[in-house]
């Protein structure tokens, strides 16, 4: 055997060993999904055989229909929505503003404040809750969306950062040209870096609403009223209600999953660019 | 410096600035004071001095087990999942057709959180009808009792977090993917083997973003929260009573909010001190780029 086909077949083996792994691993992953997704079809007997069969006989859609039914499903959809929206609203446009001060313009104190930016970061959540939760209270602010909406305007640290980054990337001569125009700095903010940065701004959204959508600390503690409740509040209130009904709260729990995972599987670019964007990688 | 542009500055600056004072520094503050206070939103605080703290440390065994509980959790979870990701990214690393499908099924459990996800993990993990002890008892191996078992329900927290590696992975894979090739080609060249390529390369390349996800996933661990509260509720017998879960009982069950700020006082300090070793250690084993990076 000569040195040319020894390398041909262990790069073989190589690319054997590497599909192997690959699909192996890529089954123990996406096994938990295909098991929520055959148990939310089966019905209330078939739940509980064993050993556990895999495709159910018959399918029970009416899980589904049963699921959205004994939550007010809709009601809670649109609340979710509407918090969900806000936030990513609010999060862009001050994260956005606050990230050209740091990108772009020079002002006493710009590094200092970069710092505690960063700092602020590595906050445990728990040390502001309570105080917080003190102020919204004194605000008369509980069992309202304000809570959970009006903090978003303020700018998140880490979006800042991960748009600060972006910013930086787009060459000083557009802004200085501009300028020279007479634009006010929030045109050039608003009609050039905007328009430029549209990537990143939708990165920028989908982890906002990733975050929102599956947040549930938050509406936990803010909300008391039922019918101002989120679909994870929904799930919860489900499960203490329905205990063991796995079928529907499997249903119940696809049905809440699914515009996150439809939202991935249609923007993967913009989880990935979010990544690269924050330059963490050395 | 241009003084229009300084004023800009501040103005574009300004919606974080207010929200600091708000909802940090305010309240940082505030909580300071509280944790000194007996609180329970009805009356005004009461100024106690260290009696929370004195409780805290002397007479209030759950303090301690929630602790104990949060780093059984970090200890392991996080090592485990730093593993687990880096081994996923060289293997996503690898130039092979459908690669970029392979990527999405490993980042998508990362990416679906929340309460949906804590309630299909504990019917994975159910003893009697779940996917897991069936497919233990597949293999010949009678699965322990899991979330109902004191001594097996924070390994179960450390294994489902393993599903959702793929937030790490992917920072990995971008890590990877930024090693500059020639420095393999170069210890082709001096016939470094594969394994040396990746003690002396790979890995060092890759310290800083280990780096970066050991501080997040540490203080991720101490925030672990949903997965208690919708799963356990804490239980068996307090043995998933994470420190957040404890707090949040404390402040918002119990209203003892002067008591809930001395911990989470206690919190920040902890995860300071971790956080300073660890940048303290760091400047041993993660390799930056001279200064031309910077």
């Amino acid at each position: 055997m000569n040195t040319y086909s020894s390398v041909k077949t262990s790069l073989f083996i190589h690319r054997i060993m590497v599909y192997s792994l690959l699909i192996a691993g890529s089954v123990l992953f996406i096994l938990p999904l295909l098991w929520m997704l055959s148990t939310s079809l089966k019905g209330d007997v078939g739940l509980f055989d064993l050993p556990p069969k895999w495709v159910p006989e018959p399918f029970q859609w009416d899980n589904y229909v049963k699921a959205v039914q004994s939550f007010p499903f809709l009601r809670y959809t649109y609340n979710t929505l509407f918090l969900t929206f806000v936030s990513m609203f609010g999060t862009v446009l001050s994260s956005s503003l606050v990230a050209y001060a740091f990108a772009k313009l020079r002002w006493p104190g710009r590094n200092v404040w970069f710092v505690i930016l960063l700092a602020t970061m590595m906050l445990p959540p728990q040390v502001t809750m309570i105080p917080v939760f003190v102020l919204f209270k004194k605000l008369n602010w509980i069992d309202t969306y304000l809570p959970l909406t009006v903090p978003y305007f303020f700018g998140g640290a880490f979006y800042i950062f991960l748009l600060r980054q972006f910013f930086m990337t787009i060459p000083k001569e557009l802004s200085e040209a501009a300028k020279i125009d007479g634009c006010k700095e929030i045109m050039i903010y608003a009609k050039i870096f905007l328009p430029l940065s549209k990537p990143a701004l939708a990165t920028l959204a989908i982890f906002t609403f990733m975050g929102t959508w599956n947040d549930f600390l938050g509406p936990l503690i803010y909300l008391n009223d039922p019918d101002k409740f989120t679909l994870a509040l929904g799930l919860r209130s489900f499960q203490m209600q329905y205990g063991t009904r796995w079928n529907v709260m499997m249903a119940a729990s696809i049905i809440v999953m699914l515009p996150t995972i439809v939202l991935f599987l249609s923007c993967q670019k913009y989880f990935i660019e979010g990544i690269t964007l924050t330059g963490i990688k050395g | 410096m241009d003084r229009q542009e300084a004023i800009n500055g501040y103005l574009f600056f300004s919606p974080w600035l207010i929200g600091f004072f708000l909802f940090m520094a305010g309240p940082i503050l505030y909580s300071l004071y509280l944790s000194f206070t007996s609180y329970n939103m009805l009356k005004p605080p009461r100024w106690i001095g260290f009696l929370n703290y004195k409780i805290l440390f002397t007479e209030d065994p759950l303090f301690w087990k929630s602790l104990y509980n949060t780093l059984y959790f970090v200890f392991f979870s996080v090592p485990i999942n730093i593993f687990f990701g880096v081994l996923i990214a060289l293997l996503m690393n690898q130039k092979v057709r459908g690669i970029r499908v392979f990527r999405a099924i490993f980042y998508l459990p990362s990416i679906v959180t929340g309460v949906a996800v804590a309630l299909l993990w504990q019917w994975l993990l159910d003893p009697n009808f779940g996917l897991i002890n069936d497919g233990l008892a597949k293999l010949g191996i009678e699965g322990p009792g899991w979330l109902s078992d004191e001594n097996w329900s924070k390994p179960s927290l450390i294994l489902m977090n393993i599903w959702s590696v793929g937030g790490g992975m992917i920072v990995y894979l971008a890590g990877l993917q930024g090693v500059p090739k020639d420095l393999y080609e170069a210890a082709t060249v001096d016939g470094a083997g594969k394994m040396k390529q990746f003690w002396r390369i790979t890995l060092p390349m890759l310290s800083p973003t280990i780096f970066f996800n050991l501080v997040m996933g540490i203080l991720g661990g101490f925030q672990v929260f949903i997965q208690a509260y919708i799963m356990t509720g804490g239980g068996p017998v307090n043995s998933t009573t994470f420190y957040a879960l404890y707090l949040y009982n404390k402040a918002f069950k119990d209203l003892q909010m002067g008591y809930a700020s001395a911990m989470a006082w206690v919190l920040m300090l902890i995860t300071l001190i971790f956080t300073l070793i660890i940048i303290k250690t760091s400047r041993s084993w993660v390799y930056y780029e001279g200064a031309e990076n910077k």
